[in-house]
């Protein structure tokens, strides 16, 4: 039924463009039912769009490819799990989840805000709907998913590395991070329009925010652990274009995460706010453009399309429209109170600031140097891994060690003499560990020396704040140690949840210094029964079969694995093949030390013929705090997530007492 | 595709009936007018705003004070001016009238951030 998608799609279109106008005049002209009837818009558009999804999803899983779609991103034999990943696999699809989750967001945001910040929703509705307007008009009029052909006997299948469990939640993640980030963005608009620049706006959207900001951050870890089995390279990240894609809205977020604690407790920092919710959401329409353009030359980039100009317009549209909204507002974004001391936690916030911002803007730079390029050269220069690392290493540690500094300097300012009581115990014990380290030899890499002494400085920090804050909670009348830790917690939600993502960060640094200063490599071309060495690892080449599966034929190389004296086991590497795709996957083999985190990591490079093959081996150290690092960070967002009941009184007893309904 | 546009004009006046739902409801409504907060009611806001600040910053630093991560130079140094801030923010609150409480739930600011004994 294509002809109902493609009407439901219309429906959706209509109804954006009827929130947009209505939602306008009902909040300019301040009419009740008006602004009503452009809600409920908002909110059909939602119910259209999933009918349309429906239609779409029926028709991928009955394989009917008289729909130009299906034809092109499935076959029928893609397994029924990949077949649903297909609706996201593909530009069309990618933008009517887009639209999907952007209706979604905003008839929940509405829904949920309506009540207790009525005032300021009537301006936010239009703001969602010129964000549907532009998505819906992409479906109906420039890439329709539900464009139709003569059915062929069967579709074209799926790029082969897509075939991967991953890829069942990395991009719809991706994608519930850009999109939520119309939440802030949609809400710092309709506040700068109405002029009601007080604390709502920041209230309303603070989890969607967070929300968003996780589902970005657990999706890049999800979407490097696809590429380090996956795309068999021998790396997890590769500063692909629309990885960094990814990466700079979540580094804008976590900067105006940081910056609206300021804003919160100090009254300062608003103009920057809104321009990092502005930067935030630009970037993610950016990363979805990158994505979906075909303009970058990437190994996501599985699409050339027609979008690309139309995106980059919007962009251009939104930041514009954007920056002359501040300007005009600028008055009532001045702060009444100054920075007091660049000793303090806000001014470590804003150096955290400053740094994610510069790291993200250099990424930004990296990734448009190549068209602007091309554009003025008529050459496209493409700037490395090396650039990325020196970026990385220059903004990334001092951002590292920052995360240690803030939570121990006290608000508005501290003294010298209690700094350096704070900071005796974490110094110490970065500086233990730093030379511990380099008496066992991590000296041939400074970098990652520095970044293993930042981390303990920051580890080390981190575990004083939950001691000192236990004991308090114990001193104030807690029964027991655990009850004081788990009240302690309770009671500051934000403040030890965001420990808890540190010491993901923290991990994750760990993870990465280890990978990629201390890794080791080899390459040797082996017959049957020959062997190679990497790092204290033997490795011997003992056979090579073939098997047939339902969409592929598998080759595969046993190896067996020696360190020392001690006998490892066997490891399996190879390639497969994909027969209706005709393309050819490397299929790496990874033995993981659960005790060290170490992983060895097998490449076959090249089969021969006559079985003999190009092995390519890492030993990749701590390799797997990365991904522990993922579920750290989970648990750290889960919590500052967490509804805080106090808060939530708080805040409806400040509405109660301006006469706004005391409900939320 | 008979079946398809027959659900699509279904979804199109359901759709249709969600938008004009306010208009059907109240047809003739005594005001039509958005209750927006006023200018008195803005200033009222920012104004609690600035309390609930000023009041969860001498919590706060009770708090870091009591773990030890702010020393009682620091401490000391800081308690004075939160505190004259929170009294500044409850005497505006007090002279912009209006029946408003000076502080949630009754609370004394002096009770918050007490120097530790």
């Amino acid at each position: 039924m294509p002809e109902l998608g493609r009407a439901a799609l219309v429906v959706t279109l209509g109804l954006s463009v009827y929130a947009l106008v209505a939602g306008a005049a009902a909040a300019r002209l301040g009419r009740r039912r008006l602004a009503y009837s452009a809600q409920n818009a908002l909110v059909a558009a939602f119910f259209s769009t999933l009918v349309a999804a429906g239609v779409l999803l029926a028709a991928l899983l009955r394989n009917d490819f008289s729909f130009t779609y299906v034809a092109r991103t499935t076959s029928e034999a893609l397994p029924t799990a990949y077949t649903i990943s297909a609706f996201w696999g593909g530009q069309e699809g990618s933008l009517l989840l887009w639209l999907l989750m952007l209706t979604g967001f905003g008839a929940v945001a509405v829904r949920l805000n309506r009540s207790w910040a009525r005032s300021l929703v009537v301006w936010v509705v239009p703001v969602f709907a010129a964000v549907g307007v532009f998505f819906s008009f992409l479906l109906v009029a420039v890439a329709s998913p539900f464009a139709t052909q003569a059915a062929p006997p069967d579709g074209a299948g799926m790029t082969p590395s897509l075939q991967n469990p991953y890829m069942l939640a990395h991009p719809p993640l991706l994608y519930v991070g850009y999109v939520g980030l119309t939440v802030p963005f949609a809400f710092a608009i309709g506040a700068l329009l109405s002029g009601q620049l007080d604390e709502r706006w920041l209230v309303a959207t603070r989890r969607f925010t967070l929300f968003a900001w996780t589902a970005l951050g657990i999706g890049q870890l999800l979407g490097a652990h696809w590429a380090y089995v996956e795309v068999g390279w021998g790396g997890y990240y590769a500063w692909d274009p629309v990885e960094n894609a990814a990466l700079m809205p979540w580094l804008a977020a976590t900067a105006f995460l940081h910056s609206v604690m300021i804003q919160e407790r100090r009254g300062m920092l608003r103009i920057w706010n809104v321009l990092l919710v502005i930067l935030a959401f630009s970037l993610s329409l950016f990363g979805t453009f990158l994505t979906r353009s075909g303009v970058v030359n990437s190994i996501h980039s599985f699409t050339q399309s027609s979008i690309g100009p139309w995106f980059l317009a919007f962009i251009a549209v939104v930041v514009a429209f954007s920056l002359a909204v501040v300007f005009w507002r600028l008055p009532l974004l001045r702060s009444p109170t100054k920075l007091e001391s660049p000793i303090s936690r806000e001014a470590a916030f804003l150096y955290n600031n400053l740094l994610l911002l510069a790291l993200c803007l250099t990424i930004l730079w990296g990734v448009v140097y190549p068209l602007l390029s091309e554009a003025v050269r008529g050459e496209a220069v493409v700037l490395g891994r090396s650039y990325y690392d020196f970026f990385l290493r220059i903004f990334g540690l001092p951002l590292l060690l920052l995360m240690g500094i803030g939570p121990l300097i006290a608000w508005r300012r501290a003294s010298l003499r209690s700094l350096a009581t704070t900071f005796r115990w974490p110094t110490a014990f970065a500086l233990a560990t730093g030379v511990v380290l380099l008496v066992l030899g991590a000296g041939s890499s400074v970098p990652g020396l520095v970044a293993y002494t930042f981390s303990a400085f920051v580890a080390a920090a981190i575990v004083l704040e939950f001691a000192r804050g236990t004991r308090a909670r114990k001193a104030l009348g807690a029964a027991s140690w655990p009850r004081a830790f788990s009240s302690l917690v309770a009671r500051n939600r934000r403040r030890y949840g965001g420990y808890v993502v540190h010491a993901a960060i923290v991990l994750l640094a760990i993870g990465i210094a280890g990978s990629s200063a201390f890794d080791s490599v080899a390459e040797a071309k082996l017959a049957r029964g020959e062997s190679m060495e990497v790092g204290d690892y033997t490795l011997v080449y003992r056979s090579l079969d073939e098997q047939q599966v339902a969409n592929a034929t598998e080759v595969r190389a046993t190896l067996g694995v020696t360190r020392g004296d001690r006998d490892l086991g066997t490891l399996e590497a190879g390639k497969n093949a994909y027969t209706i795709e005709q393309q050819v996957s490397n299929e790496v083999g990874i033995r993981s030390d659960r005790l060290t985190g170490e992983d060895l990591f097998v490449i076959t490079e090249q089969i021969d013929p006559d079985g003999t093959i190009y092995f390519r081996v890492f030993v990749k150290p701590l390799v797997n705090l990365i991904w522990v690092a993922g579920l750290v960070f989970l648990l750290g967002s889960v919590i500052t997530l967490w509804p805080d009941a106090r808060e939530q009184r708080r805040l409806v007893s400040r509405a109660s007492e301006v006469g706004v309904p005391a409900t939320r | 595709m008979t079946a398809a546009l027959v659900l699509a004009a279904v979804l199109a006046v359901a759709c249709v009936l969600a938008v004009a739902l306010p208009f059907l409801r109240e047809p003739e409504p005594d005001s039509d007018s958005l209750d927006d907060l006023d200018e008195g009611e803005r200033r009222r806001l920012e104004l609690l705003e600035a309390r609930d600040r000023a009041l969860a910053a001498l919590k706060e630093l009770e708090f870091d004070h009591r773990t030890g991560t702010i020393s009682d130079e620091d401490y000391r140094s800081q308690l004075g001016p939160l505190r004259r801030e929170a009294a500044g923010a409850l005497q505006a609150i007090e002279q912009d009238g209006s029946g408003l409480s000076p502080s949630p739930a009754g609370r004394d600011v002096r009770s918050v951030g007490e120097p530790r004994s």
